[in-house]
């Protein structure tokens, strides 16, 4: 992909906070990024960085209160989404950008036909009759690779098993030929061959239909494997972002190196323990004018406390948030 | 599915005839008599007689039978002739009230359709009100609407129908004087002034029903309205960019109807047998109201009746609720 390919989506200081009774959480804290044409955007982070609220941001898709997207820019297609009127932001969920959640078990409603719920996007974003929906409804399934595509348009989600419901998402959340995907944890509730299959299949599917996407997850190994660029997330923030190659050959902040250690490799000696990042993940009550990661950090100093690190470049398209110099070993 | 029911409808039949069966030992157990309500005047030996007339000279068991034999043969034959005016009726012996001394099956066919219309509409309304009411406390939770909702259905369903249907014919009877305190059933529905009449004096009673069935039913089409609002399939159906009036009218009603439909059916009976205090407010001549007659006057063999009547509905309806679940939760399969 050129570099000067225009965005598909540009998503600028973005803000998400929730009120809450105990005072506000700031879930979202000034996160940027964008995503080009055909791209695939790993989006890593342990659970509560933000990574999903993130991505529910961009479409409206939290429930508010008590949720409240309070600042930034979300450009698709020249045209903000935060701005955008609710029947605005309707047209672009389903047919700009299609989402496949987490767990296949419950995401599907249990007492409509797949047939219907794949059909219904189709009906109303597309325009389509019955008869041109089911048959574009077949040619999804046959493209996720449900064998018998027809007659399981009949079946109702509890008649598939997990892997296969994956694969039903996938086909809704492909209907109407999004321009991006985003796929939250699409595989973490999957078994480890079934994930290897959807990963595959998803692979495939970006080859033949040419969308961007957005992998959220918090399997490294994944990622690695699968994604152009890797975004790191801690606390609500960007913490780190670059070519997937140097994010895992040359990792600048003390949390994406933590988190890479802690991934058991196979080829060295064994270790007794698996390691683990000591420490709890912040809560993000305050506003936070501090680096979210210094209780946690092994190079944390004063500065860290007193400031949250911006993003810097450190690299051709790679820019991390840490006042430490990972070269030097040195602030910077 | 098929199956499935004929299946239950089988088992139903021992389920009815046990429960017969331990009312009517319970009813013959029970102190009282038939000739107690007779002047004391009337000699023991005239007595005896009479229960010896009234068929109770013979063992329990044997009475069982022929009462059953009449229950479940003569008097559906009976009623079925009167109502299409067949020449079924055969010439056998009828459960006669020791009452009145005519035939118990024409007794209730006379009872029913006051019950019918009074108890159904209360239901029916009490239904009509309280989905959308669920609905709306639901999706909008917390809301004033949400809270007032709350506040209503909680005293709807915690002051008892004898409580407000006197509070109803204080108000609206004796203070404002809009509606007669008594439904009269020798009223007949001719022009519009009967219907106005009659419309006036079936508003209360309906009410005070309506009231309390809208509360159970809303406090339930609520809860179960939040239990699936939160549900990830939500999720999907606004992630593929669904219109709100579809994501819950459609997709979260239909999951949240299941268990409110086996309520409305597991509770059609119940309405039958709760109406008894209602009727007997309003003096409604209903089958709630022969029951309790037939229980001051130790008339056993009405009472047997009705209370058989009651058991089959709560049976019948049980088995309705069990087919409906099936038939709205595709995940349910019986066979």
């Amino acid at each position: 992909m050129p570099d000067g390919a225009v965005p598909v989506l540009d998503v600028k200081n973005l803000k998400t906070v929730f009120h809450t009774r105990a005072g506000d959480i700031h879930a979202v804290n000034s996160v940027s990024f964008s995503l080009k044409p055909g791209e695939l955007l790993g989006v890593v982070g342990e659970s509560g960085s933000g990574k999903s609220v993130t991505m529910m941001s961009l479409l409206g898709l939290l429930p508010s209160p008590p949720a409240e997207v309070r600042e930034g820019e979300v450009m698709l297609a020249g045209r903000d989404l935060l701005k955008a009127t609710p029947e605005g932001l309707r047209r672009v969920r389903g047919r700009e950008v299609g989402f496949v959640f987490q767990d296949p078990m419950t995401s599907l409603n249990p007492v409509f036909t797949v047939g219907f719920q794949i059909i219904e996007p189709l009906r109303k974003h597309m325009g389509m009759d019955r008869k041109r929906a089911r048959a574009r409804a077949t040619e999804l399934l046959e493209l996720v690779g449900i064998p018998d595509a027809e007659r399981r348009l009949k079946d109702f989600p509890h008649q598939f098993s997990g892997g296969m419901r994956q694969r039903v998402m996938i086909a809704i959340a492909l209907a109407c030929d999004p321009k991006v995907l985003i796929a939250d944890e699409p595989t973490t509730a999957l078994d480890v061959t079934i994930q290897a299959q959807i990963i595959e299949l998803v692979k495939e599917l970006r080859q033949r239909l040419g969308m961007a996407i957005i992998w959220i997850t918090h399997d490294l190994g994944v990622i690695a494997g699968i994604a152009d660029r890797v975004m790191v997330m801690y606390g609500g923030q960007v913490v780190e972002h670059g070519p997937v190659r140097e994010i895992f050959a040359d990792p600048a902040h003390p949390y994406t190196r933590a988190l890479l250690r802690t991934v058991p490799k196979l080829r060295e000696p064994r270790e007794d323990k698996l390691r683990v990042i000591e420490g709890q993940p912040p809560m993000l009550g305050a506003h936070p004018a501090a680096c979210p990661f210094r209780a946690r950090c092994d190079h944390a100093f004063d500065r860290c406390h007193r400031q949250n690190p911006p993003r810097r470049d450190i690299g051709k398209n790679h820019d991390t948030a840490c006042f430490w110099d990972h070269r030097t070993g040195q602030p910077v | 599915m098929l199956t499935y029911t004929l299946r239950r409808l089988a088992f139903a039949v021992p389920t009815v005839l046990i429960i017969s069966l331990v009312v009517f030992l319970m009813l013959d157990m029970a102190p009282g008599d038939p000739t107690s309500s007779l002047p004391l005047t009337i000699p023991m030996e005239i007595r005896e007689e009479i229960r010896a007339a009234l068929g109770l000279g013979e063992p329990v068991l044997i009475r069982y039978v022929k009462w059953l034999q009449m229950m479940v043969i003569n008097e559906p034959l009976h009623m079925i002739a009167g109502a299409t005016g067949w020449d079924i009726a055969p010439d056998g012996p009828r459960i006669l009230s020791w009452q009145t001394r005519s035939p118990v099956g024409d007794i209730i066919v006379q009872r029913i359709p006051q019950t019918l219309w009074v108890v159904g509409l209360g239901y029916v309304f009490g239904i009509l009100i309280a989905l959308p009411i669920g609905v709306i406390s639901a999706y909008r939770q917390y809301s004033w609407f949400d809270q007032v909702g709350t506040f209503v259905s909680m005293v709807g369903f915690s002051v008892p129908t004898f409580f407000t249907g006197v509070v109803f014919i204080l108000i609206f009877s004796v203070w404002l004087g809009w509606f007669p305190s008594m439904y009269d059933t020798t009223l007949s529905v001719t022009d519009w002034d009967s219907f106005v009449r009659q419309v006036s004096q079936i508003v209360m009673p309906v009410a005070v029903l309506a009231l309390y069935n809208a509360s159970q039913i809303s406090r339930f089409m609520r809860a179960s309205m939040l239990d699936n609002l939160n549900q990830d399939y939500v999720r999907t159906a606004r992630a593929k960019g669904m219109r709100e009036q579809t994501v819950v009218m459609v997709h979260v009603l239909r999951n949240s109807m299941i268990p409110v439909v086996t309520v409305i059916a597991i509770g059609i009976p119940t309405v039958f047998t709760g109406a008894i205090i209602t009727e007997q407010i309003f003096r409604v001549n209903g089958l709630g109201d022969a029951l309790i007659r037939a229980i001051y006057a130790s008339d056993w063999p009405m009472v047997q009746t009705i209370t058989f009547i009651f058991a089959i509905l709560i049976v019948f309806f049980n088995l309705i609720a069990d087919v409906l679940y099936g038939i709205l939760d595709p995940r349910i399969r019986y066979d």
